[in-house]
């Protein structure tokens, strides 16, 4: 592809990130604004943060789902944070997977935690693929 | 006279938040606004280095310029609350603005920050605007000597709590006082919940 179709591709792949309801573009849009000549791979540098703070996440909830009886109150803990840090990146699909389980929590239901954990996994991993096509795409228009 | 701060004053805010993600983002917020910035995890960190830990009995030299305090409410072990109560009760930081943050808008836990003295809670995630917002907020109420001025704003509130007349003074403290009389009702999520402080 040349410049103008990469460029074109990024535009298309942004677009419908934000239509499919994957990120929150204004805030996609504030983490933009903090880049600049002295740091301009910050937005990636936040997802990458994001990545590995979600692995650990991911872990300590199969961790404490696996424990009997299950302890809701650090589930719920756990839920909080990750929500926070979804909320930071603007991950909407994992945020609102995230709310979903919380609720299951709040009523002590075990099997609708596990049910919404698998969700969340799922929209962790389809953001992850997304966002890293996305990147990899930025990437290359920038050198074209 | 309490005058404007001078604009090439560097404001250094101490940030205390446990998530990683929020940490970096609340330290470039702070660094693209030309702050200075320490970050650190936890509220028993951030005493550590405020040397209010009890444990040092040296403050260090840097934590003695810190102008702001901007913290997590939701953190464990120390809570943003517990962090915001203990600086309140040293007599070297109580003066320091500390700004609460947090992804919870509950009206209970705004009115309690409040009420133990932060000057602002801001609903996560913080914007560069509100960055921006809060700096200007501080560099105009910035204390010429150690509290001198921020309690002659504590006491001019007290008199029109009491009076409820408006008095004029300094434009230092009447831009604290504007804030002051904002609703008290939140109109948006990421509007800064603000009252007079109650001494």
């Amino acid at each position: 592809m040349n410049s103008n179709q990469l460029q074109h591709q990024v535009l298309y792949m942004r677009r419908s990130l934000f239509d499919q309801g994957y990120l929150d573009s204004e805030q996609l849009i504030q983490l933009e604004d903090l880049q600049d000549d002295a740091n301009p791979n910050f937005v990636e540098e936040v997802v990458s943060l994001f990545y590995s703070d979600s692995a650990r996440l991911i872990q300590n909830i199969e961790q404490t789902l696996s424990n009997r009886p299950v302890d809701f109150s650090r589930l719920d803990d756990i839920l909080h944070q990750f929500k926070g840090s979804c909320s930071s990146i603007g991950a909407k699909k994992v945020k609102d997977a995230c709310s979903q389980f919380r609720e299951y929590c709040n009523a002590g239901n075990a099997e609708g935690c596990s049910r919404s954990f698998q969700l969340i996994k799922q929209e962790y991993e389809t953001l992850r693929r997304r966002l890293e096509s996305y990147f990899q795409m930025v990437k290359q228009a920038k050198a074209a | 006279m309490a005058t404007v701060a001078e604009c090439s004053k560097e404001l250094h805010v101490l940030a205390v938040d446990d998530s990683y993600v929020d940490r970096k983002l609340i330290e470039r917020l702070l660094q693209i606004s030309s702050c200075k910035v320490t970050a650190v995890e936890s509220g028993t960190r951030a005493l550590q280095y405020l040397g209010l830990d009890g444990e040092q009995s040296n403050v260090g030299f840097d934590a003695l310029k810190v102008n702001l305090i901007i913290t997590d409410y939701t953190m464990p072990g120390m809570t943003g609350y517990e962090l915001l109560k203990k600086i309140k009760e040293s007599s070297v930081f109580r003066e320091v603005p500390v700004v609460i943050m947090s992804s919870e808008d509950v009206l209970t836990q705004i009115d309690s920050c409040l009420e133990e003295g932060a000057e602002e809670y801001i609903v996560k995630p913080v914007k560069l605007s509100d960055v921006k917002r809060l700096k200007d907020h501080i560099m105009r109420g910035e204390p010429q000597a150690n509290g001198k001025s921020g309690l002659l704003k504590r006491k001019l509130i007290d008199d029109i709590q009491a009076s409820s007349v408006p008095l004029s003074f300094s434009s230092s403290v009447a831009c604290d006082l504007e804030s002051s009389q904002l609703p008290s009702s939140l109109s948006s999520p990421n509007c800064p919940f603000k009252r007079p402080k109650l001494l």
